[in-house]
């Protein structure tokens, strides 16, 4: 489903980023580093706009000939950004939806472990599994 | 906004909906103006169906000659071309005529709208009053002849006939009638239209239900909506007209996605034809009637269909002012189009669509700057980048496909494809010929030469990396950059290439994203091989050495790339300098000692824990770190300055590093990334410096040892760490957190101290020498020189051993002391010391208690004895005085006892320390007077004496002639404490002096009940006689006194009594006190009667009685006694409470002042007044002291009273 996932920090580094394709790896690293400056440009857009009320669901950031860019951002400026191949054609909006809302559920789990120390790189298995559910789901 | 000069051409491309006109033409003509003005004035409401919203529409007209031929045939769906109303225009006034000729031909008219179905048709009979003067005569009423077209043709529709009266005049009437008329044809128009669409529409509707039928056709289906789409952009409702083709695209994107998967509908088969010509979008005619007409003949191919929606949007989107939502469609079109292209698996020449992408996205770019201005352009610069950027991207790989991006330029291959590549443009369109930047010419001239390329290439990277600066978007800039060094490489310009990367690397660093730094790291380390820059070169190679995301085979080129730089000898003055921290790091620098303290000269190791990156085992020649010396103060006096906080170990400073560490991923995360370019650093070269040659790094940590130097003392700071590899020097310019130890000198110190507190005088007891020899050695020979104290003697002990431990107080080694005493020195020769150490041995001495109660103070109530001992030392000239405290364990305590006559000595030895003694062998001697004896009245010989406890011990004073008035007496008895046996007695002496012990008076009082009474009674007076009798005859001090007072040979002495009851159980009636006069005789008796009163019932103790001397105002001062030593004897003479008793002689005193002559003031002031004097202890025997007399309650009838109430 999902070609690259990625969670990035307040700051703008990864916490976690996993793409399918390992030979690609290295182009999904730039491809979800540019796509940070769109979120940026959406967050502080849509918090002029509507304050507290903020939607987290940033929508498409951009497209590419290859590849479609979504963000989510959480409430503490952490980034989702989810990668997905533009010849994948089933996947809506509220699917897309529905994948970031898992796994900023998967993301709080991480952060009520009290042994992860936030700030550092996501290890979690339990996340790793939410991630690849969401990869493999329909290839 | 819109393009002016490409308005009219859409509009002749238009058709204003088309009325057809009957009738009398030349009427219609001299109308037609005005209508044509009019109708469009105002706007009409319309209603529309299936719940769309109502809006106001401006209408407009296309009036028509009626012609049969307009009239739409069965089946004919275009809309473009049909009647929506037909107009029959008449100014008949007259009724023949109308019969005759008129009304024939509307009923022709009539009958062939009916025949084809047409129900949409007004009759207007235009009035004037011209017409109605000229036939006068036949003139009907004006009514009659509109009703009879009425009755003839508006079979209940009478609304379809009008009257348009003076239509050419300017009178208000006509303006009316205008007005009534063009509302009219609103309606009717309006009418029509929601009639003849909604019936379009839903024959559109069911064609398009039977799409999945076998032999439908979207191109068909495509005509037709597009149809509708023409009738609403005619009216002017260019949202409605978009919306078909929105539907028209989704409804084929639908189709392309189902084809996808599997469905396929062979109508499809035009699309998925090879591509033939790729030559872009075209913009800049309203209507591509080209692409249009190959669709309708089902021979387009997707990007001809694509390309011709997309032309009609864009129109549509330019009519409603949304250019920014063009540039927006227009990226996701060019995307989909390549992703459909794929899902079709149509074939594609290399790079064709790449030509089509890159053409496209310029000509939208084109077509937006024709309708916007510059500033308008570069506010929306966010909403054109993207294609900006795509058709950058696309340029360049077009320029790598044909071989122009090469350093050699186009193979033949590569001439070969771009000759294919430019066929497939086909000829430039008719529209852009005369423009000189049309996308078509740029794409040519970019194809044509390796310089062209660049300078077009360049030219779009630039302005999309401006735009993405101008909106802040430097990430995507930054990105562009990276493609742009890329190809600077390519083309064999890595220094350009450098700053792109650079710029890039920075950000990606600052952010913290690993794999990017690689990967641009890598290209950095090519571009500065290229441009020799060694020191450059060689930090990225260490960088990239140490990097994990690189594979170990690549980090061992890079580390072997700085290994092979280190062999090569090169100019020894100058060595590469690169980082240490991307070669190793220093996790850990701890001290052994680990206090890092030391004295001067000692071993100090500090034990390095390196961390190195490398992949493989790297040699150094020599690390070392350089020392900052500091000189300092504290450090030379000793061990006291130093305070240990400073100089904890690294171990527990580290925590602290990764405190920093922590507080520095804040911004960005990964520490070995940090460091960008080389630091300029150059080992200071420090005086002194730790050095390890020849060290092998492992990767992984790794433990080095150094041994610092140690000589002077001071505070040395460890500044820089350097490592030597050949001709490469890695430096860490900053060691951090400061890490220092101090080397220290010190003076040697004696010190004595007790083995146990705390030190009992009298007793011998060991105290312990303790040397710390600090910067001194003891030599063979040395030896200790103690200056005898009498009262501090050395007791020679058999078996002195002396212990030499290090500073750690690990035991070095034992030897015993020879020591040698002389009368005044005692010598104690040391074994030879190394300095540092510390040496210990252990002394028993013993301090004699002083015999005199005057060496220890009663008021002190620790009974301290100081001793010093002065030592003279080796290492001085001067002598070391030491002090040692010892404590008297005893405090004694004498007093003299009388009974009669008859003398006692008492001696109370109280222990004040914390042991239990035994004593042994009391005695008590006198020294002057040999007749005296003193017979003890003490059984036991040896008396357990505890802890805070006391003993007493009494003599009976016997003499033969005549007591003596002074005794000078020494107690003396032999201690142990109670654990030791009797061997280890010591002697203690206790000297004292007892003066005028003689008795000279006895007092003798006596209780008397009332007369006729048996006992006394509370509340009853009593007699109280007291008898004072002279026991001796006068002493000489005491005639001495006396006579020169009473001259008159009886010798007489003043003597001054008083009753005092201090516990309130008597009440004295009249005179408490008196004088009497004595005579100095023996036997001489006064008696004195005094009334007193008890108080309460019971066993009362006798009111107590003192007798005092009273002297004359001239008498000399008599010898005073010791106030502290007249309390203490008087408590003892009297046996009472001695606190009571100071207290009471105060009192009497005061009162004795108030009945002499004289008053306490005056007393006080100066001797020459008369005054109290009290006798000493002994010389004064009451012999009714503590006696008792029975006092009964006062009545019975007190009982009754009680037993009444």
């Amino acid at each position: 489903m999902a070609v690259c996932i990625a969670v990035i920090a307040k700051e703008n580094y990864p916490l976690y980023i996993r793409s399918v394709a390992t030979q690609n790896e290295l182009k999904f690293h730039y491809t979800v580093h540019t796509s940070l400056d769109v979120v940026e440009e959406k967050i502080s857009s849509v918090g002029k706009a509507l304050g507290d009320q903020r939607e987290l669901y940033l929508g498409l950031l951009y497209p590419t000939e290859d590849y479609k860019v979504y963000g989510y951002v959480t409430n503490s400026k952490v980034k989702f950004v989810i990668v997905v191949d533009s010849s994948n054609t089933s996947l809506r909006d509220n699917e897309i939806r529905s994948m970031f809302r898992k796994l900023h559920n998967s993301f709080t789990d991480v952060m009520c472990n009290p042994f992860y120390n936030p700030g550092d790189p996501i290890q979690s298995k339990a996340f790793n599994g939410v991630v690849s559910g969401m990869m493999v789901q329909t290839g | 906004m819109e393009c002016p000069e490409e308005r009219p051409i859409i509009y002749t491309m238009e058709n204003k909906p088309i009325v057809t006109c009957a009738g009398d033409h030349n009427l219609f003509t001299s109308l037609y103006t005005s209508l044509a003005q009019q109708l469009p004035r105002e706007p009409m409401e319309w209603r529309r169906t299936y719940g769309r919203a109502p809006k106001m529409i401006h209408l407009e007209a296309n009036f028509v000659q009626f012609k049969e031929e307009l009239l739409p045939k069965e089946g004919n769906k275009a809309l473009l071309t049909f009647p929506f109303l037909h107009i029959y225009w008449t100014d008949c006034c007259d009724t023949e005529a109308y019969k005759s000729s008129v009304k024939e031909d509307m009923l022709r008219w009539h009958n062939s709208l009916r025949t084809h179905g047409s129900a949409d048709w007004v009759i207007i009979v235009v009035e004037s009053n011209d017409t109605k003067k000229k036939n006068k005569t036949n003139i009907l009423p004006r009514s009659s002849i509109v009703d009879k077209i009425r009755s003839d043709f508006c079979n209940k529709q009478n609304d379809r006939c009008v009257v348009l009266s003076d239509p050419l005049k300017d009178s208000s009437r006509s303006q009316e009638s205008w007005n009534s008329l063009l509302l009219k044809l609103r309606t009717l128009l309006l009418m029509s239209f929601t009639k003849n669409l909604g019936c379009f529409e839903d024959d559109m509707r069911t064609l398009r239900e039977k799409r999945t039928q076998p032999g439908w056709s979207f191109c068909e289906y495509f005509m037709v909506q597009e149809e509708l789409a023409f009738v609403f952009e005619m009216l002017q409702q260019f949202e409605d007209a978009l919306v078909q083709y929105d539907e028209l695209d989704a409804l084929f994107t639908q189709y392309v996605l189902n084809f996808g998967a599997g469905d396929t509908a062979n109508w499809l088969g035009s699309f998925c034809a090879p591509v033939r010509n790729w030559s872009g979008l075209l913009l800049r005619r309203p209507i591509d009637m080209e692409k249009r007409d190959s669709i309708q003949r089902g021979e387009a191919s997707l990007l001809d269909l694509r390309s011709y929606l997309f032309s009609r949007q864009c129109t549509l989107l330019i009519f409603l002012q949304r250019p920014w939502e063009v540039t927006q469609r227009a990226l996701e079109l060019l995307h989909n189009c390549v992703q459909e292209l794929r899902l079709l698996e149509v074939s594609v020449v290399d790079g064709a669509l790449d030509c089509w992408v890159f053409l496209s996205c310029l000509e939208v770019l084109h077509r937006i700057e024709g309708c916007c201005d510059q500033a308008q352009l570069a506010a929306n610069c966010s909403h054109t980048v993207g294609l900006w950027a795509y058709a950058t991207d696309k340029l360049k790989s077009l320029g790598e496909l044909c071989g122009l991006v090469s350093e050699k330029g186009p193979t033949s291959e590569d001439l070969n494809r771009t000759v294919d590549l430019l066929a497939g443009l086909g000829d430039e369109r008719p529209e852009t010929v005369n423009s000189l930047q049309s996308p078509y010419k740029k794409l040519k001239e970019a194809l044509s030469s390796v310089e062209a390329f660049e300078r077009h290439y360049l030219e779009l990277s630039h302005a999309a990396m401006e735009m993405y600066r101008a909106i802040g978007r430097v990430r995507s800039a930054r990105l562009v950059g990276k493609s742009l060094a890329e190809f600077y490489m390519r083309k064999g310009d890595p220094e350009k290439a450098e700053t792109f990367l650079q710029e890039a690397l920075k950000s990606y660093l600052s952010e913290g994203w690993s794999l990017p730094v690689t990967h641009t790291r890598r290209q950095i380390a090519e571009c500065q091989k290229l441009l020799d820059r060694k020191e450059d070169y060689l930090q990225t190679s260490a960088l990239l050495a140490g990097d994990l995301n690189l594979s170990t085979e690549e980090r061992k080129h890079f580390c072997q790339e700085i290994l092979n730089f280190a062999g090569k000898p090169g100019n020894p003055s100058h060595k590469a300098t690169l980082s240490m921290s991307v070669f190793a790091q220093l996790t850990q620098l701890q001290f052994h000692p680990a206090s890092a303290s030391v004295h001067s000269g000692a071993v100090l190791k500090v034990e390095l824990t390196l961390r190195c990156l490398m992949p493989i085992s790297v040699h150094i020649q020599q690390l070392a770190a350089s020392i900052h010396f500091d000189v300092n103060h504290g450090g030379t006096h000793g061990r006291t300055q130093k305070s240990s906080e400073t100089y904890q170990p690294w171990g527990v400073v580290c925590k602290n590093t990764h405190l920093l560490m922590r507080h520095h991923e804040g911004t960005s995360p990964p520490d070995t990334l940090n460091c960008v370019s080389p630091p300029t650093v150059t080992m200071k070269e420090g005086a002194q410096m730790l050095k390890v040659q020849d060290v092998t790094l492992a990767p992984g940590n790794n433990s080095i040892v150094f041994t610092a130097p140690s000589g002077q003392p001071g505070t040395y700071t460890l500044r820089q760490l350097c490592a030597t590899v050949g001709e490469v020097q890695f430096v860490l310019s900053h060691i951090y957190p400061s890490v220092r130890y101090e080397v220290y000198s010190q003076e040697p110190q004696l010190t004595v101290e007790p083995l146990s507190e705390p030190l009992l005088a009298g007793l011998p007891q060991m105290v312990k020498f303790t040397l710390l020899t600090g910067h001194y050695t003891v030599k063979k020979g040395d030896a200790l020189q103690l200056s005898n104290a009498e009262t501090l003697p050395i007791l020679p002990s058999t078996s002195c051993t002396a212990r030499i431990s290090n500073p750690t107080a690990e035991l070095v080694s034992e030897s015993t002391l020879s020591i040698q005493s002389s009368e005044k020195v005692t010598s104690i020769s040391l074994p030879p010391t190394p300095p540092y150490h510390v040496l210990e041995f252990e002394l028993e001495v013993a301090c004699i208690i002083p015999s005199g109660s005057e060496t220890a103070p009663l008021h002190d109530p620790k009974w301290r004895e100081c001793e010093r001992m002065s030592i003279d030392c080796p290492w001085s000239i001067y002598s070391t005085l030491l002090a040692l405290t010892f404590y008297i364990p005893f405090k004694t305590k004498h007093s003299l006892l009388s009974a009669g006559n008859r003398k006692y000595i008492q001696v109370c030895v109280q222990n004040v320390s914390d042991v239990s003694f035994t004593l042994a062998e009391v005695k008590l001697t006198e020294k002057q007077h040999g007749s005296l004896e003193l017979q003890s009245l003490n059984t036991k010989t040896h008396q357990l004496l505890c802890s805070k406890h006391s003993v007493f011990c009494l003599w009976e004073v016997r003499w033969k002639d005549e007591l003596p008035s002074c005794m000078q007496c020494v107690f003396s008895a032999n201690f142990s404490p109670l654990s030791q046996d009797t061997s280890a007695f010591k002697p203690f002496h206790y000297q004292f002096q007892l003066e005028r012990v003689t008795t000279l008076y006895s007092v003798k009082a006596e209780i008397s009940p009332p007369a006729g009474e048996q006992h006394c009674r509370s509340g009853l007076l009593c007699g109280l006689e007291v008898c004072i009798t002279r026991l001796t005859e006068p002493a000489e001090g005491e005639i001495a006194e006396e006579s020169k007072t009473e001259p008159d040979g009886f010798k007489i002495t003043k003597l001054m009594y008083e009753v005092a009851d201090s516990s309130s159980n008597w009440a004295v009636c009249g005179k408490s006190s008196g004088m009497v006069l004595m005579p100095m005789k023996v036997n001489a008796t006064h008696k004195v009667h005094i009334e007193v009163m008890p108080l309460f019932a019971g066993h009362l103790p006798y009111p107590k009685i003192k007798v005092l001397r009273y002297l004359p105002h001239t008498a000399a001062v008599a010898i005073q006694p010791d106030p502290d030593s007249c309390v203490e004897n008087d408590s003892l003479s009297l046996l009472d409470k001695t606190l009571d008793d100071q207290a009471d002689t105060a009192s009497i005193r005061s009162r004795g002042s108030v009945h002499s002559v004289g008053s306490g003031d005056q007393q006080q002031r100066g001797v020459a007044m008369p005054r109290l004097e009290a006798f000493s202890p002994g010389q004064v025997f009451n012999h009714s002291h503590t006696q008792q007399v029975l006092v009964l309650p006062a009545t019975d009838d007190h009982i009754m009273e009680v037993n009444a109430t």
